[in-house]
This record gives C-alpha cells, structure tokens and sequence, in this order.
C-alpha cells in the first residue's frame, strides 16, 4: 500500500513528509527529480517511476507534485485516486489547495493524512466524516482554539462511518431546506483546418449542493436519460433504481457533492457551439505571416456565448505579432509564442476577428508546425447534448425543500486545427 | 480575569497571523532546549503548543528525536488532539528509541479498554505503527480484543493492525492466531470489517504465496459479493482485487458473479472501474460466447474505458496502459471508439504515446483513412519524440492495413518533402520495412529516397537506407556508387550500418559481380581484418568463405527470398498477456511486464492464468497467437534442415572428413565440393585474377569460425532471417573443410582464429568421476519458465544424463516426460523423467536419467548432437545438446596387443587423422592414468628418442574400436595423437574427448 507521501514544489524542493509505514528516505526522490528534469514540462513528468527499491507514483496538481512512494504491488489508479483525493480534502479544508496554506496548516494537514491512510490503507476520505474528526480551520475557529484551549479534533466517534450511509451525518438541521443542481457540461472536440468535426464528446457532471434537515431520500429523474449510457455515480445512488427505471433515488450527503459525472461519446452527434474562420500563412523567403482569425455562434440554440478566450501557440519562429482585434484584449508573449484573445461575449450581429501580421526571424526559413488555436467559452441556460431535468422529488422527510436547476456548457478541450 | 488576560498576551506573542506556520519560524538556537522547557510546562494549553511545534519540526525532516521522554509524557491526557499528536511522534521515533518506546505500552493497553470506541480504534491503529519487535508482544493481548470488539469500527481497525504486525513479526502473528481470527472477519456481519479482512490478508498473502490465506469457496465469495455493494470505494478495491483471484467452478458461477460485479463499472472511482474490468476480463474467459450475456457483457465494458480517458492525464495513463493490453485480448470491445484515442495538442506527451499505440491496435480498413489523416496531422507537431512515433505509426497501420498500405507510402512520400530531418530519417526506416512486406511493389519510390541519402544521421536510418540499396542494386544505376560513398568512413559507423553496409555490398557483388569486385573485396578486408567486433568479423568470414567456396549457394542464400515480416511484430506474446490480464490495474498492467519481474517485494508472486471455458481458452485469438509467435523467438531450438542458426552453431563441431571419403550420409557436403570447381569462375567471369584455391589438405590449424553467436545482439532476427538464411545450402557449404580461400586472405583468417580455437573444440568432457559443468540447454525464455541445465556422465558404466530442471515461472510445472531423437549412437533413455513431485516456482530438482544405446540410429550433424523432448503440463519444448563421445567408451575397450597391431596395418592409411593437443603439461604416465578414467586404454608404450609413443584403443558402445597412436615429449607441452578408426567420422569426436580429458 502507500508507503510514504512527499510534496514538492514547482521549484523541486519537499516542502512536507508523510510516512505511514517505516521511514523512506527523501533520496528517493531524486529518481523523480531526474524525471522532471527529462521533462520538458512539468505537465510531461511521467506519473509512473521505477526506481530500484520503490515506485513513485506522482500527480501534478496546483503547480504541486504529490509523489506516493509504494514499495509492493498496488495498482496505480488507486494511489493516483486517492492522492487527487488528498488534493480536494486540502481544497476543501484550506480553500486553496498552495505550498503556502498547506505549510500555514501543517499541523492539521498532517492530521489529515493520518486519517485518510492507517498503514497505507485508506480510512476516511469522505469530506463529511473528516469534517467532523477535524474541523476545518477558519480565523474564527483558530482564535477561540488559542483562547479556551479547545482543538479542532472532534471529541465524537464519527457517526457516518458506521452507518449504512457512511456519507451522511446523522442529526442534520436546517432552518432553509434546500437542494441544488448544476448540470455542467464540457465539450471536448477537435475540429479540422476544414472545419468538419475529427472527434467531439461531451463530459458532463452534476454537483449537487443539499442542504436538508434529517435523513431525506431523493429521485431525479430526466426528460432523455437515453442520453445518460456512461455514467459513474456517487456511492449514494441506488444502481439497480437506475438500471431499471432510469431514475436516480439517493439519500444524499450534506453539502456539496457531484451526483454523478457522465459521457456523451463522439458517436452521438455532438453541436458543436462555435465556428472558427482562420487562415493562418507563411510565405516562403519572406519574414512576414498572416494571421486572420473569425469567430462565430454556431448550434448554440439560441443562447448566448460568453467567457470567450482563444489562445494559440504560435510556431517558434515567429517574433511579433501585429494584430488587431475587433473586440476584446489580444497579448502575445515573445517568449512561450503563447498568443491569448480574450474575446468575452460573442455578438452574432458583428462577429469578433482578430487580424494582422506576423514577424518572423530575419532569414528563417518557414515554419513547419501549424498552430493549433485552443477555444474557452461558456454557454449559461444550457447543456449542449440535450440533457433535461424532468422532475425532484423528496421522501423521508416532512418539510417542503426549495429546489433549483442550473445548466452551463463550457469548451473542454476545444482545438481547431489550422 | 487575570488568566483571560495572560491568555490575550500569549496570543499576541504569536504574532498576528493565526495560522501553523508559526511552528515554523522557531528555527533558532536552543530550540530543542525551549521544546523540552515548554514540554514540561504545567500548562496545558503551552504543552499542546509545544507538541504541535515539534510535530511540526518533524514534518519538515528536523530531527526532534530527543525529546522522546517529553513527548510520550503528555501522553497520558485527556484532551484527544493532544493525544493524536503525541501517538503522531510515536509513529514517528518510537523505531530510533525502542527503549523508550516500553514507556508507551501501558497507556496502549489502557487506551484499549477505553469507554469511548473512537479512542480504542485509535489506539489500536497507533500501536500497531510503532514498529519496535521488542514491544509487539505486549499489543498481543489487546489486539486480540480488539478483533473481537462489539464496535465494527474498532474491529477493522484491528484487521488492518494485524497486517502492521505481521509486517514486523509474521512468526508472532502466526502463533497468536491471528490469520485465523482475520479469515474469521472475512464473514463479518459489516461490509467495512470485511473489506479491511480481505485488504489485510491480501497484504500478507503476497509475502506468503503458498499459503493459501484468502481460501476462496463459494461461500466467501457470496460474502464478498455482498460486502462489496455496501463497503467504501477502497473497500471495492480490495475486494475485487480478491475476487479476480477466485477461479469459478463453471460458467454459471462464473456468469452470476460478473453480474453482480457489472455495476461497480459505473463508480465515480476509476481505480473501482479498473478493478471491475479486471475481474470482468478473467471470468469472461469462462463463458460461452454464444451466451447472449456475453455479448451484454461485452458491449457495457467500452463506455466505462472510454471514460477513464476523460479523467487527469494521470488516471489516463494508467488506463491507456491497460486499455493496450484489452484491446490485444479483445479488440472487438473498441473497435467503434477510435476516436477517443485522437490526440489532442496539449495532452501530456506520455499520454499522446500511449494514445498513438493504442490507435495502430484498432487500426482496421474500416477506420484508416481517419487514422492516417490524424497520424499525418501528428507528424506535424513540435515535440519530436512524438513525431517520430507518428511517422512510424504511419509504416506499422501500412504493414497491417494492406488496402492502406499505398495511401501509407504515398503519406510517407508526402512527409519525406517536408525535408524535416527527423521527420526523413524515420520515414526512410518505415518505409524499409514496408518494402519487406509488400516486396516488389512500391520500389518506384526508390529515387525519391536516394535524394535524401546525405542528409541521414541516425544510424538505423543509414542502415535502413543501405539495406534499401543492397535490396535494389539491380535497379538503382549507382548502387556502386553510393555504397561506395559510406564506405570511406566504416570505421565511424556504428555496429548496425557496418554490418548491413557489408550485407548491401556483398548482395550487389552477387547481383553485378564485374563492377563491384573492388568493393567487395574492401568491405571484406575492412570487416574481417581492421574491425574489432566479433561479429562483424564473423559475418565478414561467413561471406568470404561462402563467396570464395560456392558462389552460387551464396547466391542463393544472401539473396534468398525473404520471409515477410510478420504483421506485428509489437503484439505481447501471448502466455504473457493472458498473465497481464490477470493483472490489469496493476503495476504490472503498466509496465507490461509480470509482477514477477520487477516487483521488488513479492517474494514469489502467484503465476496467474485466465481459467480456460471448455475448449476455447487457448486458441481464442489465433491472430494474436501466430503473430506473437513469430515476433518471439519459436521454443523449439532444434535446427530444421534450413535453419541457417543452428547450421551455424554446428559448424565447429563438425569434424573433418577431408582426408577420408565423405561418409555417405554428408551427401550435402560432396554437392558443395562438386560445385567448388567452377563456381567462383564462373560468377567471376574471364576478368578476374583467378583464385588462388590451395590444395584440400587438412591441417590442424584449420581456420574454425569463433563460436560466437551468429546473431548479432542488435540485429533483428527477422532480418538475420532474411539476409543470410533461408537456404540449406548454406551450412552444408560450411560443412565442409575451410579452403579455397585465395592465399592473400587465408593468413589473417587462420591467425585471428586460432585464439578462439580453443573455443571451438566442443563442450567439456567427463573424465572418470569427473562430469563436466552444466550449461543451459533449455533457456527459461524459450520454454515458457522452464530452465535446464545438463551434462553427461559415464558413472559406473551406466551413461547418465544428469540434468537440473528449474521452475522459473509462476505456475507449479508437473507431468515431465522426455524423449531423444534418433540419433548417431542410438542413445535413448532407459527409464521415464523420475520428477515425482510437482515442480513449484523458483524451485530446483536434480534429475538423473539412465541412458542406454539400443535406440534408432539415425547419423546426426555433427555425430555427437543429441535432440531432446521435454514435455510438461504446460507445453512440449525441444532443444539440442551434445555428449561427449567419451561417455560411449566401454570399460572392456582393452585390445589385445597383437589385434592392435593387425587392425592398425588393417586400417588404411586415408583413415587416420592427426591432431595436436597444445599446452598439455602432464607426462606420459599421468596421461595415461588420466585417460584410462574415461576408458582410454593404453595398450603399450615405447620410447623412441626421448619421445613416449603410447599405442591406446577405445570400444564404443556400438563396437567400434578406435586405435590411437600418443606421442608425448618430455618438455614439450604438445602432444600428438594419431587416431585409427574404420569409421573415420567419429576421430574428430574422439580427439575432442582426448583434448578434454587431457586437461580437466
């Protein structure tokens, strides 16, 4: 199982160890600093690493590595889950998930490790049983600690962790009853020079945020839930309700949680919510490019598109570049040749452009590498595979919840070949 | 008032910021001394403050080990933080204080009893980490109570500390009977007790492969089952890892239990996913296929893959890696979802690589066009690694795909434009092996390539180029040319291009002898006469002597036809894969290798096999088994009749039948003479200086090929194959004795080889007791785990064949069996393989077969060449060795004096054969005392001018006598032996036994 834990920062350093079997020396790290050193990026560290005696299994997240020292067979995806498991507990507890709040809260993180893992083996990773072993720092919370001399460990035998529910609390109240969904949809897609689809899927979630006195039982169930074929669930989802009647019923944790994440495979047809004009060019023996770029909605059923950003890495021989954006800010850094246009909201009546030249280097002879241009942008009151709500119903409990809807679609991985 | 007031104080102290990283910034002197003062404060609140600034020291990797006494004396609190920390410093240094570590005991034991079931779970988990042996006996007591506590959540605390102390003392756990108690648990009445039990005896079973902890009947299984809907997402894990290990009685078992193990495949956790497909994956094995289950089945394994790809790149890996090995077991799950394996632009790079590999797999007619259109897209990008892999991608669908196979070229053709110099040299080493598998068919590309010739760099791509024009010559006008060009610097190439630079320039010899004698002749003398490397040389030598002895065999076996590469040459062979099935989302699963290889705490992982459903479990995928089968080396070592290695490794030890009439077997042999005549002239043409062919005598220093191995280590069997195999002719060409060479050559020849003579001269020979040393007869890799070692013995009269057998894989090998072929002494085996118990992993047994000689007699290559069958449960494996003839002499081999001297005037004279024994430093009497041990027997002895003659005879077992004649001079340590025998064939065979008894 999971022998050790080192963290290290984006300047290689282990900032915080964590051993829960004997002591693995932090030179087991240098196989991983050799790693990163290969690397280009820190993105392209490989999650795997043989060293001799151990395995390295690491995971990149908030400019951090989480590098788990195994020693015997374990699978990967465990250690990797449970480390991305680790990140969400220190965002959840922390707001951030930085070197500089894990290194303000290192007392309690290291608490927090010691409960996640008993001997490697995981113990309570659930946000709701944590919570009430550990509280949760808040200024407040740190203030009256320092003068009663009260702790943040909870003096209760976590109750859930018996329970057939081990995700609720039992004894929860509120004064407002009520329980929200977000439907949040990303569309991942990969369009051509051409502009015709290579490859487009949709990968959807639904958070949910309840807040509901006692032991409520929920169903959701939807208008098309054929689209629904993949999905994974919350433990609290009962899946024999949903392979037989396509209906979601759950007694659901308190607070936020995601209900279920699903896929929309790139064999449904797939709207695709914007188009792209570009011509992107280079001539042979001359120093200058042309860089003409067009956006327009697209199938976005009549919905607005906002948040709009198009980023670019540009060919390494390109100096400048000389553009000018009908709306919104453009920057190009001389140095990565990352060009960023952050478009905002896209005006169907006068689509946004961005146009002008390119330097190239004096001499160099021209590029080889077509840009690929990346798309963000979100799309409110929607999901773009179709996906409705039909109806919330609530058992168990007397009192009427206040209960929402959200929809949102957002650009995954977006790329547009050029 | 006042204590509220001081408190207010002490919290400005601390500065304004109310966070941890204040534990920080007590990096001063003294520090360890303010700790110690703080410590022992009568205060609590300063004590707890003080013990979270020595955790925090601690985590940082500051040593504040010698505060141990301090800290384990705020253990005895009531406050529950506290007491957390201060077990945190006990996990920490209770290893570098054992003695002190005692100290804590009693609270452990106190804290058991406890009242509240959080602090008996709590203590329970902590003294289970204080890895110290002397106190583990003490935990005994409350360990035992714990597992039997009412509280489910103490209960599986203390299964996981079972397996922390049987970590540091597995006899303790052994003899307290805690294993039994945690099998116990597995049938607990809570899913978390349960799934802790298995997750603790799975941990423990891997340090005890055999011991069979996690007993799996169906009984336990059902409480898996049912635990497993209940328990946490780790807990899942666990237990579906122990699943997988279960073996079902039949297909409705196995059925029911895939059912029931279907819905975990849409869990949030992918590590639960990967866990299910595992299980999913094996018990599918075991059902019908016509079953429409298991075509549900199969259709609801796809959208969870395709899911896992959705996740961070991490988790992605992980499931790319094993998603590989899924579609070589099952393509049909994926073949629709090719497009979730496209590229995207800012995927880390070790994901793009597994994507792009796992694209080439499900690469099919229906999909190419995508697939090329994407892999030309790639060949585009800025990471150069990964173009490299896009364009050899490209050659690997052409090579599968044959309809794509032109679109491939012509992609290539496209790329190679682009002038991109990396993007050249990989499209070059493709396009080579395009040419080998569709021959005669794209050559017209050949111009386009010999443009790009100056700009190559890399080695393999120099190579693929010079095999391209070696191939072609007869169609590229200046193959001379340019072969010529690479020729000026042979000596900076590497190993791979000198070797095909030689191969490319021998095939254009053969194709255009007149022009190229030149260059022939240059590659020869560079290879053989200014190169260091062994086989460069060798080869070198094997085309000179091929060339110089039978230039039509050369012909027809440098320019043999090919065979055509086979289709993937990347698949994982299949015994391999079906073992990496078994172990999907493991470690294992990633590197593709079994657990066995590399991990290094599994003392002898279980060998793990998908069970079979009646009659299909092998031959499920025959695609994927005959092509594995010829990218692997085939089990079998025997020599065919064409195959060119073994020849090759014969070749030394065939003995010389020069002086005699070859004997009517080596018919083969007299073909290659006949054609010695006028073959070189012939291909020479009038032009050439006639060779100079020295008279067929035969010397003792006959130039002998080193007993390399004739594969170069870095150079493709199949291209060996193709470059120099193919024809019989080819050994029985060398069978011959080494000659017509021309003189210039011949000197260099024999001098750089008469060091390796020695080498050459055959195994090592038993003498009386004496048994050689074993050597592999049957590597471990070529028969599937199983290793032999071997030698033979004469002990006593009765011949042995002494043999050590080792288990290498992961499964118990039984049912051994062997079987000799016919061979030159009619040696077969006078008993079965005594191997009674079953072989199990990694162990050894020594067998002893007795031999005898009433077996069919068929004339083998060289006479002392014996091919052996061994069978198991597991496959049937071949392999060749060869006895040392000197095991065949009988004890009654005295002659008597007089019928020496009659049968040695008998014998004519074209029937003795004369070697020399150098470095011998024993005199007469010794040799012969030493020779009479393996039943040489000396029949009289005679001086002649300080020269011992000693006249000796020796019986076969078929009743072949053979008369020798040693000369032994005092001072001189070379010996001369003079053998006699009707049948001449056996003299080289003998004297190699002379040569070996002599010197052991």
């Amino acid at each position: 199982m999971i022998h050790s834990l080192f963290l290290v920062n984006a300047s290689g350093d282990i900032f915080l160890e964590k051993h829960w079997k004997s002591v693995v020396s932090r030179s087991v790290c240098d196989y991983f600093f050799e790693a990163q050193e290969r690397a280009t990026e820190p993105e392209n560290v490989p999650p795997v690493i043989p060293t001799p005696h151990h395995y390295l299994i690491s995971v990149l997240r908030h400019r951090i590595f989480f590098v788990a020292v195994i020693q015997s067979e374990v699978p990967p995806l465990f250690v990797i889950e449970f480390l991305h498991r680790v990140v969400d507990t220190f965002q959840d507890y922390f707001g951030v998930c930085t070197e500089a709040a894990i290194k303000d809260n290192v007392v309690v993180v290291y608490e927090l490790l010691e409960e996640m893992l008993d001997n490697g083996f995981p113990l309570a990773t659930e946000s709701n049983i944590l919570k009430e072993l550990i509280k949760p720092p808040t200024i407040l919370r740190t203030m009256v600690n320092t003068i009663t001399g009260s702790t943040n460990v909870g003096e209760q035998l976590p109750t859930g962790q018996l329970s057939v529910v081990p995700w609720r609390r039992t004894g929860v109240k509120y004064t407002n009853n009520e329980a929200y969904f977000d439907v949040v949809e990303e569309i991942d897609a990969i369009i051509d020079k051409s502009g015709s689809t290579i490859t487009a899927e949709i990968q959807g979630v639904i958070d949910a945020c309840v807040k509901l006195t006692g032991m409520p039982d929920l169903t959701l169930s939807f208008m098309n839930p054929r689209l629904l074929d993949d999905v994974s669930f919350h433990p609290c989802v009962r899946f024999k309700r949903w392979e037989a009647e396509r209906i979601l019923s759950f007694i659901p944790p308190d607070g936020n949680f995601r209900l279920l994440s699903y896929h929309v495979s790139s064999q449904n047809l797939v709207a695709i919510p914007v188009y792209v004009k570009h011509n992107i060019t280079f001539r042979e023996g001359s120093s200058q490019g042309r860089f003409d770029l067009t956006l327009g909605p697209k199938q976005t059923m009549g919905k607005a598109v906002e948040a709009v950003l198009v980023s670019s890495q540009l060919p390494r021989g390109v100096l400048n570049a000389n553009l000018n954006a009908s709306q919104g800010t453009y920057t190009f850094d001389p140095v990565t040749k990352m060009l960023s246009w952050d478009v905002g909201k896209i005006n169907p009546q006068k689509l946004p452009s961005l146009k002008g030249t390119m330097s190239l280097q004096a001499g160099a002879s021209k590029p080889d590498e077509n840009p690929t241009i990346n798309i963000q942008l979100k799309i409110q009151q929607m999901a773009i595979s179709g996906l409705k709500v039909n109806r919330l119903d609530m058992y168990g409990e007397k009192y009427k919840p206040f209960k929402g809807i959200k929809y949102m679609t957002k650009a995954g991985k977006f790329q547009v070949r050029t | 008032m006042q204590e509220w007031a001081n408190h207010l104080c002490e919290n400005r102290q601390f500065g304004s910021k109310m966070t941890d990283s204040k534990y920080f910034t007590t990096t001063k002197k003294g520090e360890i001394f303010e700790l110690k003062a703080e410590l022992n404060s009568d205060k609590k609140e300063k004590k707890k403050e003080a013990v979270k600034k020595v955790i925090a020291s601690m985590t940082v990797g500051k040593d504040v080990s010698a505060l141990f006494p301090d800290v384990v004396n705020c253990m005895q609190t009531d406050n529950l933080e506290l007491k957390k920390l201060v077990y945190l410093y006990l996990m920490n240094y209770a290893k570098s204080q054992p003695d002190m570590a005692i100290m804590a005991v009693n609270t452990f034991v106190k804290d058991c009893e406890d009242p509240n079931p959080l602090i008996r779970a709590l203590a329970v988990r902590t003294m289970g980490c204080i890895r110290v042996d002397k106190i583990t006996e003490y935990l005994c007591e409350p360990l035992r109570k714990c597992l039997k506590d009412e509280d489910p959540y103490v209960r599986k605390t203390a299964a996981v500390c079972v397996a922390k102390l049987h970590d540091i003392n597995a006899q303790l756990v052994e003899d307290q009977g805690f294993l039994d108690t945690l099998k116990d648990l597995i049938s607990d009445s809570n899913p978390m007790v349960v799934a802790n039990a298995v997750a603790a005896l799975s941990e423990i079973a891997e340090s005890h492969p055999n011991s069979n902890l996690m007993d799996l009947n169906p009984q336990t299984i059902n409480k898996l089952l049912t635990a497993l809907n209940e328990c946490t997402e780790w807990g899942q894990i666990f237990i579906l890892d122990c699943l997988a290990n279960y073996t079902p009685r039949d297909d409705r078992e196995s059925q029911s239990i895939c059912e029931r193990v279907t819905p975990r495949l849409s869990h949030a956790n992918s590590a639960v996913v990967l866990s299910a497909v595992k299980v999913l994956m094996k018990f599918m094995e075991m059902l019908p296929k016509d079953l429409d289950y298991y075509g549900t089945l199969l259709k609801k394994l796809a959208p969870p893959l395709v899911t896992l790809l959705s996740a961070e790149p991490e988790l992605q890996y992980v499931a790319l890696r094993n998603i590989n090995l899924i579609v070589q077991r099952r393509p049909e799950i994926l073949k629709h979802e090719m497009k979730v394996f496209f590229v995207k632009y800012n995927d880390p790079i070790y994901v793009k690589l597994e994507k792009l590999d796992i694209m080439i797999r499900l690469a099919s007619q229906a999909n190419i066009a995508q697939v090329l259109a994407e892999l030309k897209e790639y060949a585009t990008e800025v990471d150069v690694d990964f173009v490299r892999k896009a364009v050899r991608a490209i050659g690997r669908c052409a090579i599968k795909v044959e309809q794509s196979a032109e679109r491939c070229v012509s992609t290539l053709l496209d790329l190679i434009q682009t002038k991109v110099n990396y993007v050249v040299q990989e499209a070059i080493v493709v396009i080579k092996d395009i040419f080998r598998k569709y021959p005669n068919k794209y050559e017209s590309v050949i111009a386009t390539l010999c443009e790009n010739l100056d700009s190559l760099d890399e080695p393999e791509a120099r190579a693929a180029m010079i095999w391209i024009v070696g191939e072609y010559a007869e169609r590229i006008d200046n193959a001379d040319e340019l072969l010529e060009s690479f020729l000026e610097g042979f000596h900076d190439e590497s190993t791979q291009v000198q070797l095909q630079l030689l191969t490319a320039i021998v095939k254009l010899f053969l194709k255009k002898p007149t022009e190229t004698q030149e260059l022939v002749q240059q590659v020869l003398s560079l290879a053989t006469q200014d190169s260091d490397n062994p086989d460069l040389r060798d080869r070198g030598y094997i085309y000179w002597r091929l060339l110089s002895t039978d230039p039509v065999a050369a012909k027809e076996v440098v320019l043999a036809e090919k065979p055509l590469i086979s289709e993937e040459t990347d698949l994982i062979e299949p015994t391999l894969l079906e073992e990496l099935i078994c172990h999907i989302g493991t470690l294992a699963s990633v590197y593709h290798k079994p657990p066995s290889a590399f991990v290094e705490g599994s003392r002898g992982v279980q060998h793990k096999r998908l069970p079979g459903s009646a009659g299909s479990g092998e031959s499920e995928s025959p695609d994927a088994g005959s092509a594995g089968g010829v990218s692997e080396a085939p089990p079998a070592v025997i020599p065919s009749q064409g195959d060119l290695l073994g020849d090759l490794l014969n070749l030394d030890l065939t003995p010389p039948t020069a002086t005699g009439p070859p004997p009517p077997s080596s018919g083969m042999q007299m073909g290659a003479m006949d054609l010695l005549g006028g073959g070189l002239d012939s291909l020479m043409g009038d032009e050439s200086e006639p060779p100079h062919i020295p008279p067929r005598t035969h010397t003792p220093q006959s130039p002998q090929l080193p007993h390399q191995s004739p594969s170069p280590p870095d150079y493709s069997p199949t291209e060996l194959g193709g470059d120099l195999g193919g024809s019989p002719a080819m050994g029985s060409g060398f069978g011959g004795p080494p000659a017509a060479m021309p003189a210039s050559f011949s000197a260099p020849v024999s001098g750089g080889l008469d060091d390796l003579f020695d080498l050459g001269g055959g195994v090592g020979m038993p003498m009386g007791a004496y048994s050689p040393p074993k050597t592999i007869w049957l590597p471990a890799m070529k028969a599937k785990g199983l290793e032999i070692l071997g030698t033979f013995a004469r002990r006593a009269g009765v011949i042995q064949m002494e043999m050590t057998l080792t288990n290498k894989a992961m499964s118990v090998m039984s049912d051994f069996a062997i079987q000799f072929n016919r061979n030159s002494f009619g040696l077969a085996p006078a008993g079965p393989l005594q191997v009674l118990t079953p072989l199990s992993p990694n162990q050894s047994i020594e067998v002893a077969l007795p031999l005898n000689t009433v077996g069919p007699i068929m004339k083998m290559e060289p006479l002392n060449n014996l091919q052996v069958a061994v069978k198991n449960n597991i496959d049937v494996f071949y392999f060749s060795c060869q006895y040392p003839i000197s095991m065949l002499f009988v004890e009654d081999g005295t002659m008597d004096r007089q019928v020496f001297l009659a049968t040695w005037k008998d014998i004519p004279n074209d029937n003795e054969a004369q070697f020399q024994i150098k470095d011998c430093h024993l005199n007469s009497d010794a040799a012969s005392n030493k020779l009479q041990g393996s039943n040489i027997f000396t029949i009289a002895k005679r001086t002649v001018e300080g020269q011992d003659m000693l006249y000796q005879s020796i019986k076969l077992t078929n009743g072949i006598w053979v008369l020798a004649e040693l000369k032994v001079q005092a001072g001189n340590p070379n010996f001369m032996v003079s053998l006699k025998c009707r049948a001449p064939e056996v003299s080289q065979c003998v004297f190699q036994s002379y040569e070996a008894v002599l010197k052991n």
